[in-house]
């Protein structure tokens, strides 16, 4: 228990040895703490700051998915009455044909029916000069009574 | 160790004894000499001059050894995924930086480097203490009488440092010194005058007041010593108290193997309380250095 120069020896080793903590030790660390607090706090706001991004571009994704769906469902819409319109239209032009063709088919049947007409005329012509001649009994002079003939038959 | 050893007071007496160097006395064989005192007799009689050749060589090698353990990982402290040396030595500084941060209410950046070196370096030589209280000695013993052609008696050899009330006192002289310093240089000599002159007596009559300045100093002045004081002795207490205790359960294996067992679980079960020991001693004088800092940063009434 003898108080000698230890006393002393061990104050100046104190002192060095907290000099040295001070001076090479303490510094970095604690400015190592610090940056990785500070790596921490900005790598949390960044994750913050994607997940608030996402949650917009999710809202995006949504509304456009929604127009989408509305632009499809207008264009089937939009389809659905073209298509009826082009069945009209095909019955319209149908239709239109047809009456056409009707038309044209009475008018080949009239055609038909005038020269059949015509021909029975001319027919019912000689076989009525051939009558009136039997009647007669006579030559009867064609020249003389073509005028009359004809009168005739336009009157059929 | 041979014939001192022998008797149970001449062990103990034996580990209690620092291995000093200093002037051999007057009516010494050696008077007039340097060297290393043969007993303990000689080490008293060397006086103030001796120095403890053991403490400081254990005390500066626990210290270098965490300076630079330390200066290691801050050299390459990184910012990044700090790997496993890094993370435990990031641990203790965080904690002694909590300690400081929500103790010292000053600006200086000296305390908590100096918070962080009393406590691993003060937890570093009392750990010291948990080993077996003969393993260095012998060593030493064999050491100093082969290679340096010692007498084997005369090796005393002591490795806990804070068991040696030098040791203790050298560190909490060192605090001491810097409070004053601090209180001076933060309060100014008229404020750190006031503050030991003016409380806790205090009156608007001067009269009165020069009656209660001599009163409030001596008050004031003990009070600002037993710092310092208590500081020292309650390391060197719990841990001379400590050593002493392992010291009488070594003094078992003496005694028979029965006695050898019982004391080898004694060791055990002691040295696990111990350890409890030496942590919270570290702590205490590490917080109280913070404490005291802290004093000598406040102006205001205290």
């Amino acid at each position: 228990m003898n108080i000698n120069m230890t006393l002393i020896g061990q104050s100046i080793t104190f002192f060095v040895f907290v000099w040295f903590c001070y001076k090479f030790i303490w510094p970095p660390l604690i400015n190592a703490l610090e940056e990785r607090k500070v790596k921490i706090a900005d790598g949390l706001a960044a994750a913050e700051h994607g997940k608030r991004e996402q949650e917009l571009a999710e809202g995006r994704a949504k509304e456009i998915l929604r127009e989408a769906k509305d632009q499809a469902g207008d264009i089937i819409n939009r389809g659905e009455k073209r298509a009826a319109e082009i069945v009209d239209e095909a019955k319209d032009d149908a239709r239109t044909e047809g009456e056409r063709l009707l038309v044209a088919a009475r008018a080949e049947i009239d055609q038909e029916v005038n020269r059949a007409r015509e021909d029975l005329r001319g027919k019912v012509v000689s076989i009525a000069v051939a009558g009136a001649g039997k009647v007669l009994e006579r030559e009867v002079d064609e020249a003389t009574h073509a005028e009359l003939m004809n009168k005739l038959v336009a009157e059929i | 160790m041979a014939s001192e050893s022998l008797t149970t007071s001449g062990y103990i007496k034996h580990h209690l004894t620092n291995l000093t160097f200093g002037p051999f006395p007057e009516g010494h064989e050696h008077a007039g000499h340097w060297g290393l005192a043969h007993t303990a007799a000689d080490a008293k009689a060397m006086g103030f001059w001796a120095i403890h050749v053991d403490t400081m060589f254990w005390s500066i090698l626990l210290g270098a050894l965490f300076l630079l353990l330390f200066r290691k990982v801050a050299r390459n402290a990184t910012a990044d995924i700090p790997g496993g040396m890094q993370n435990f030595v990031e641990w203790i500084v965080e904690f002694v930086d909590g300690i400081v941060r929500g103790t010292f209410t000053g600006r200086n950046a000296l305390v908590a480097p100096m918070a962080l070196t009393i406590f691993v370096w003060v937890f570093l030589i009392n750990v010291m203490d948990l080993i077996p209280v003969d393993w260095l000695p012998q060593v030493a013993t064999l050491l100093g009488s082969n290679v340096f052609g010692m007498d084997p008696h005369h090796v005393f050899f002591r490795v806990v440092p804070s068991t040696d009330p030098n040791a203790t006192f050298g560190m909490a002289l060192a605090v001491f010194a810097l409070t004053i310093f601090y209180s001076f240089k933060i309060k100014g000599a008229g404020g750190f005058a006031a503050e030991l002159t003016m409380h806790p007596f205090s009156s608007n009559n001067k009269l009165l007041q020069l009656v209660f300045i001599p009163i409030n100093f001596l008050l004031e002045f003990v009070s600002l010593l037993a710092k310092p004081l208590s500081l020292s002795l309650r390391l060197y207490g719990n841990m001379f108290a400590g050593e002493m205790i392992f010291i009488l359960i070594a003094l078992m294996y003496g005694g028979g193997w029965m006695l050898g067992i019982f004391g080898g679980f004694l060791q055990l079960g002691w040295a696990i309380f111990h350890v409890l020991i030496i942590t919270l001693q570290a702590f205490i004088f590490m917080i109280l250095t913070v404490v005291y800092m802290d004093l000598a940063y406040q102006t205001g009434e205290h």
